[in-house]
C-alpha cells in the first residue's frame, strides 16, 4: 500500500505538473475563519468495455475521464466546485467557488500535508486489466457466446460484456494528509434469452470485483457464468405466474443479501439519521431485528467489488457492526455527519466521481451465518416462496418501505422446492422486515460482484452477502391470488 | 463560426490519414450548478464546467468509440490511435455505419435560456428557500425536511461526421424541488414535487410547487395495508408517465431486434387499447425532450408510436433501422462516450377526454397509485410487479392512503385494459400523460 500511495501522489503531481506546495497553498486558498475543514480529491480513470452479441464484439469502448473536486466546509455547509481541466489557475477558481456557502473573506494559510499510509493493499494487481490485450476480451466473450448456446438449444441470444476500470485518486484534506489509492474494477457479465413457442425468458449471470484478469479464468469462472445465465433463461420458460398475497419467504444465501442493503443498509446512512428522516431515527441501542440477526458493513475484504483501501474522503475502511443479535448499534458515517452528530468517520464516505460531493454510503454488507442448515430451513415451511436472486430494489428512506423484484424464485409446499415462478415482487417494511426472521441459515455467501447502489444520482460498486434466511409473513406481489 | 470546428476537423483528418473509411465526434461543454438548502439555509453548493468529446471510428463495417475530457493535442492524438485500434479488434458488423449523408437542420426550438449566466446567487438560493418554506409553513404535521434542491445546467452539443456534416446547438436546463417530511403518530412519510423548465421564466412558482410537495406529503400519512384483491386501478400522470415510460423502452429498436421487448414482432397488431394513442415529438417548442438534431445528426421529427391502439412504429436510429429493415426516426442518443443508441423525445400519452374527477367516480373500489417503487418491469415478457402507495377509492371518492402493497400484471395486458384517459396531459417531463384507469390489476396486501 505505502508504495501505491507514493505512486498515486507521484502520478497526479506529475501529470498535472503541480506540486506539494502549491496543494498546500489551494488547501489554504479554501479555508477562512468560518471554514473548518476543506480538501481537493483528484481523479484520473480509465474505463473499457467490449461487449458481443448476434455471436460478434461488435463494440468496443474507452473513455478517459480525469478532474478535481474541492470541497470547503462550514457546519452543516458544503461548498463544491470541480473541474476538469486539473491545473493550478482552476484548483484556485474551485476553491474561490467552493467558499460561496459563507460571507467570509479571510484567507486561510497553506496548510503542511503529509503522506498517509493506509493498510497493505486489499487489491495488488500486477498488471492493470486495462493492460490485458483487447483481443483476449473477445476471445473470452466469444468462448462464452458457444458455452451458453451449448447449454441448451433454446438458448437463442446470447449478451456478454466485460467492463473494466482503473481508477487513481488523491486525498488532500486541510488536516494535513495526503492519501491515494489505485482502485481497479472489472466485471463480466451474461445474459440469455430462451425461446420456446413463442415464449420468451431472460436470465443473467455475472460478476467481478477489484481483481486481476485471471481471476475470470480461475476454475472457468467464466464458464460458470454462462451456464448459470443460460440455466436461469431456460427455467424461466417453464416457470409460473407468481402467487400474491402474504406468505413465508426463504432467501437464499449470497446476492438476496440485496435486502439488507435496501430494508436496513440504507436507513442507518448517518446522513438521513442526522437530518431525522430516516425510519431507523433514535433506535440505536433498540431491538430492530430478531436476536439472530447480526449485520456488518465491511469495506476490509480483500477484492470484493464494494471494498475500499480507503473512502473518498481518505478515511481507511472498517468493518462497522450495524446490528448484533438483533440491537442496533451503528449508523455509516462519512466525516461531515460524524462530526456533526458527534461519532466517528467508519470509512463510508463515497462519491461517484470528482464532478461528486461524497457522502455516508455502504461498502460490502452483509448478515453473519447462523446455526440451522440450509435443508431444515426449507423442510419447515408448509406453503412460502423460496427466492434465489434478484434484479434490481429500491428503498423509501424516510417510511421505511422497500421492495425488490425475484428473478428466479420457486414455490415451497410441504417443506419441499416445487414450481418455478416468474414476476415476484417482494415488499416490506425496514425496521419490521427483520423481526420476523426465525431461522438463519450456516451457509454464508458474498455475493459474485455485480451489485451498483444508486443515491441522489450517484452510482457506487457496492457488495451485498446473506445465509439462508427465513422470514415469516411476507408481501409477495404476483398475479396469482 | 462553429465552436471546436477547426478542432474537429483535425481529429477526423487524422483518423482518416491512419485509415479510417468513415467516423464522426461529438462534443459536449457546459456549466452547471446545484444547490441544497435545508431548514431555509444552505446544505450544498456545487458548481463545475466540464467538456468531453467522444470520437467513433469505422474501419468498413468495424467500429469503436473513444472519448477523453483533456483536448491537448496529444490526448487527442492518442484518442485516435487508441480508438483505430480498438474498431480493428471489432468484428465486420454488415448493418454498422454513419447514415446516409443528409444535411443538418436547425430548427429554432427555443431550448436555451441566455439569461442563466446572469442568475444571482441570492436569487437562486430565494427560490429554493421560498419554496421549502412555503411547504413548512403548510401545515403543523409537516415537522421536517430532505430540503429543497435548486438545479440549472446550460449544454453546447456539437456534432460532425465525415460526409462533412457539422451542427451545433445550446440547450438549457433549470429545475427545482422541495421534500418535505410529515409525521403523525410517530411515523413518518416523505414526497416531493418539483418543477422543471428550459427557461428560468417558464419554472412554477416557489410556493405552488412548496405547496403541492406538502399536500402529497400529507395524503400518505397514517397509511394501512390493504388485502390482496383484483380491482381497478387509477394511475395519477406521474405514475401514468412510468407506466408509459416502459412502453417507451420496449419500442426502442434495440430492445425490438435483440428480441428483448415483448413489442417485438407487433408492428400493425393491436398492442393497447383503441382509446389509446402515443407519439414521439422531438420538435415541441421549449420541451424537455426536444432537440434539432439526433446523436447522429439526423433531424428529429414527429413519430406516431401507437395509433388508436395500433403499433404504428418503433423508434429507432440508423443501426437499429437497418437491423429491422426500417429508416431511422432520428431517435440516436449519444452519451459522448458510447455508441449512438435508441431514446423517446418528448414521449407522451394523447389525452382523453374524461376529467380526473369523472375517472375517479366511475370506480367503486379500487386504488389510486401515486407512487411506484422498484425494478419489476420485464421487457422481455412484459411482466410487471412493482412496489405501490396510493390512496384508496370507495364509491368513486379517495378515502384513506395504502402502503406497502403491490400492482402486478402484464404490459401485454395492462396497455389492452386502459379503459379512461384523462384530460389532464402536462408535459412536465420528457415522458408525460394524463391520469389513466386500468380496468383491473392484482393488488397484493395481507
Amino acid at each position: 500500500m505505502a508504495k501505491e500511495i507514493t505512486k498515486a501522489e507521484e502520478f497526479f503531481l506529475k501529470k498535472f505538473n503541480l506540486n506539494t506546495i502549491q496543494l498546500e497553498q489551494t488547501i489554504g486558498k479554501a479555508l477562512g475563519k468560518q471554514i473548518d475543514y476543506a480538501d481537493l480529491y483528484f481523479e484520473y480513470r480509465t474505463n473499457e468495455s467490449v461487449s458481443l452479441e448476434e455471436g460478434m464484439v461488435k463494440k468496443a469502448a474507452k473513455s478517459i475521464g480525469q478532474g478535481v473536486g474541492v470541497r470547503a466546509v462550514a457546519d452543516e455547509k458544503t461548498g463544491y466546485a470541480y473541474s476538469d481541466e486539473i491545473t493550478l489557475k482552476n484548483l484556485e477558481l474551485a476553491a474561490r467557488t467552493a467558499r460561496y456557502i459563507t460571507t467570509d473573506h479571510s484567507v486561510g494559510k497553506p496548510v503542511p500535508v503529509r503522506s498517509d499510509v493506509v493498510r497493505p493493499d486489499l487489491y495488488p494487481i500486477q498488471t492493470p486489466v486495462s493492460e490485458i490485450p483487447v483481443q483476449e476480451k473477445i476471445d473470452l466473450l466469444h468462448q462464452i457466446d458457444v458455452l451458453a448456446r451449448r447449454y441448451d438449444p433454446r438458448i437463442k441470444k446470447v449478451m456478454a460484456s466485460f467492463a473494466s476500470e482503473h481508477k487513481a485518486i488523491l486525498v488532500v484534506t486541510s488536516e494535513g494528509r495526503i492519501v491515494g489509492d489505485i482502485q481497479p474494477l472489472s466485471r463480466l457479465n451474461v445474459t440469455c434469452i430462451a425461446e420456446e413457442n413463442g415464449n420468451r425468458q431472460v436470465g443473467s449471470y455475472g460478476g467481478g470485483g477489484r481483481v486481476a484478469y485471471s481471476f475470470f479464468l480461475e476454475n472457468r469462472r467464466f464458464e460458470a457464468y454462462a451456464k448459470e445465465a443460460a440455466r436461469q433463461a431456460i427455467l424461466n420458460l417453464s416457470a409460473v405466474d407468481a402467487p400474491a398475497g402474504m406468505m413465508d419467504v426463504v432467501l437464499g444465501p449470497g446476492w438476496p443479501g440485496i435486502l439488507l442493503h435496501e430494508a436496513i443498509g440504507h436507513g442507518l446512512e448517518g446522513d438521513f439519521n442526522r437530518k431525522r428522516t430516516s425510519a431507523f431515527t433514535d433506535l440505536i441501542g433498540k431491538q430492530v431485528a430478531s436476536e439472530l440477526c447480526t449485520i456488518v458493513d465491511d469495506g476490509t475484504i480483500p477484492g470484493r467489488r464494494g471494498s475500499l483501501n480507503v473512502d473518498d474522503e481518505g478515511t481507511p475502511t472498517h468493518r462497522t457492526v450495524l446490528i448484533e443479535k438483533g440491537i442496533l448499534k451503528g449508523y455509516l458515517q462519512d466525516r461531515l455527519n460524524a462530526k456533526l452528530m458527534g461519532m466517528t468517520p467508519t470509512g463510508n464516505g463515497r462519491r461517484e466521481s470528482f464532478m461528486h460531493i461524497p457522502m455516508p454510503r455502504m461498502t460490502n454488507t452483509f448478515m453473519l451465518a447462523g446455526e440451522s442448515r440450509p435443508e431444515e430451513i426449507m423442510r419447515s415451511v408448509k406453503n412460502g416462496l423460496y427466492a434465489v436472486s434478484f434484479g434490481g430494489g429500491q428503498v423509501d428512506i424516510t417510511s421505511g418501505k422497500f421492495v425488490f423484484s425475484a428473478s428466479e424464485a420457486y414455490r415451497i409446499e410441504d417443506g419441499k422446492v416445487t414450481a418455478p415462478v416468474k414476476g415476484a415482487t417482494l415488499i416490506g417494511n425496514g425496521p419490521d422486515i427483520l423481526k420476523r426472521v426465525t431461522m438463519v441459515g450456516n451457509d454464508l455467501q458474498l455475493d459474485a460482484g455485480v451489485g451498483t447502489c444508486g443515491k441522489d444520482g450517484q452510482s457506487v460498486p457496492v457488495g451485498v452477502g446473506l445465509p439462508t434466511l427465513r422470514i415469516n409473513g411476507m408481501t409477495v406481489g404476483g398475479t396469482q391470488g | 463560426m462553429i465552436p471546436y470546428e477547426d478542432l474537429v476537423a483535425a481529429v477526423l483528418k487524422k483518423a482518416r490519414s491512419k485509415g479510417a473509411t468513415a467516423g464522426d465526434v461529438m462534443i459536449v461543454e457546459g456549466d452547471s450548478f446545484d444547490a441544497q438548502v435545508r431548514l431555509k439555509s444552505i446544505d450544498k453548493l456545487s458548481n463545475a464546467h466540464e467538456k468531453r468529446l467522444g470520437l467513433r471510428l469505422f474501419f468498413g463495417n468495424r467500429s469503436a468509440v473513444c472519448s477523453t475530457s483533456d483536448f491537448s493535442v496529444e490526448s487527442l492524438d492518442r484518442l485516435v490511435e487508441d480508438t483505430c485500434y480498438l474498431a480493428r479488434c471489432t468484428a465486420e458488423d454488415p448493418h454498422a455505419g454513419l447514415p446516409e449523408p443528409t444535411a443538418l437542420v436547425l430548427p429554432d426550438l427555443d431550448l436555451y435560456d441566455d439569461t442563466l449566466h446572469e442568475w444571482k446567487m441570492e436569487d437562486k438560493i430565494d427560490l429554493a428557500v421560498q419554496a421549502e418554506s412555503a411547504a413548512l409553513g403548510y401545515d403543523a404535521r409537516i415537522t421536517n425536511s430532505e430540503g429543497a434542491g435548486l438545479s440549472h445546467a446550460s449544454r453546447r452539443v456539437v456534432y460532425a461526421n465525415t460526409h462533412d456534416v457539422i451542427g451545433s446547438y445550446p440547450v438549457s436546463y433549470v429545475s427545482f424541488s422541495v421534500s418535505p417530511v410529515a409525521t403523525v403518530d410517530g411515523s413518518m412519510q416523505r414526497d416531493y414535487w418539483y418543477s422543471a423548465k428550459r427557461k428560468i421564466k417558464e419554472l412554477a412558482s416557489p410556493e405552488s410547487v412548496g405547496r403541492t410537495a406538502a399536500q402529497r406529503t400529507l395524503r400518505r400519512l397514517g397509511a394501512r395495508k390493504i388485502a390482496t384483491d383484483e380491482v381497478p386501478v387509477i394511475f395519477d400522470p406521474e405514475t401514468a408517465a412510468e407506466l408509459i415510460g416502459s412502453l417507451s423502452s420496449c419500442v426502442s429498436g434495440y430492445a425490438v431486434y435483440k428480441g428483448a421487448s415483448f413489442l417485438a414482432g407487433k408492428l400493425g397488431q393491436p398492442v393497447a387499447a383503441s382509446s389509446v394513442t402515443v407519439l414521439d415529438n422531438g420538435l415541441i417548442p421549449s420541451a424537455l425532450g426536444s432537440r434539432p438534431f439526433d446523436g447522429e445528426g439526423l433531424p428529429t421529427r414527429k413519430t406516431t408510436v401507437i395509433k388508436k391502439g395500433v403499433l404504428e412504429s418503433y423508434l429507432l436510429d440508423s443501426y437499429s433501422a437497418r437491423k429491422l429493415g426500417l429508416r431511422s426516426t432520428g431517435n440516436a442518443v449519444r452519451s459522448v462516450g458510447d455508441v449512438p443508441s435508441v431514446s423517446h423525445t418528448n414521449f407522451y400519452l394523447v389525452p382523453g377526454t374524461h376529467s380526473p374527477e369523472e375517472i375517479l367516480r366511475s370506480v367503486k373500489r379500487g386504488l389510486y397509485v401515486v407512487e411506484t417503487i422498484g425494478f419489476g418491469v420485464n421487457h422481455v415478457t412484459g411482466d410487471y410487479s412493482r412496489g405501490a402507495v396510493g390512496l384508496w377509492i370507495e364509491n368513486g371518492e379517495l378515502t384513506y392512503p395504502v402502503e406497502e402493497i403491490t400492482i402486478a400484471g402484464n404490459l401485454k395486458e395492462i396497455f389492452m385494459d386502459i379503459e379512461m384517459i384523462g384530460n389532464d396531459l402536462e408535459l412536465r417531463s420528457s415522458i408525460a400523460a394524463p391520469t389513466i384507469k386500468i380496468s383491473k390489476m392484482t393488488v397484493a396486501g395481507h
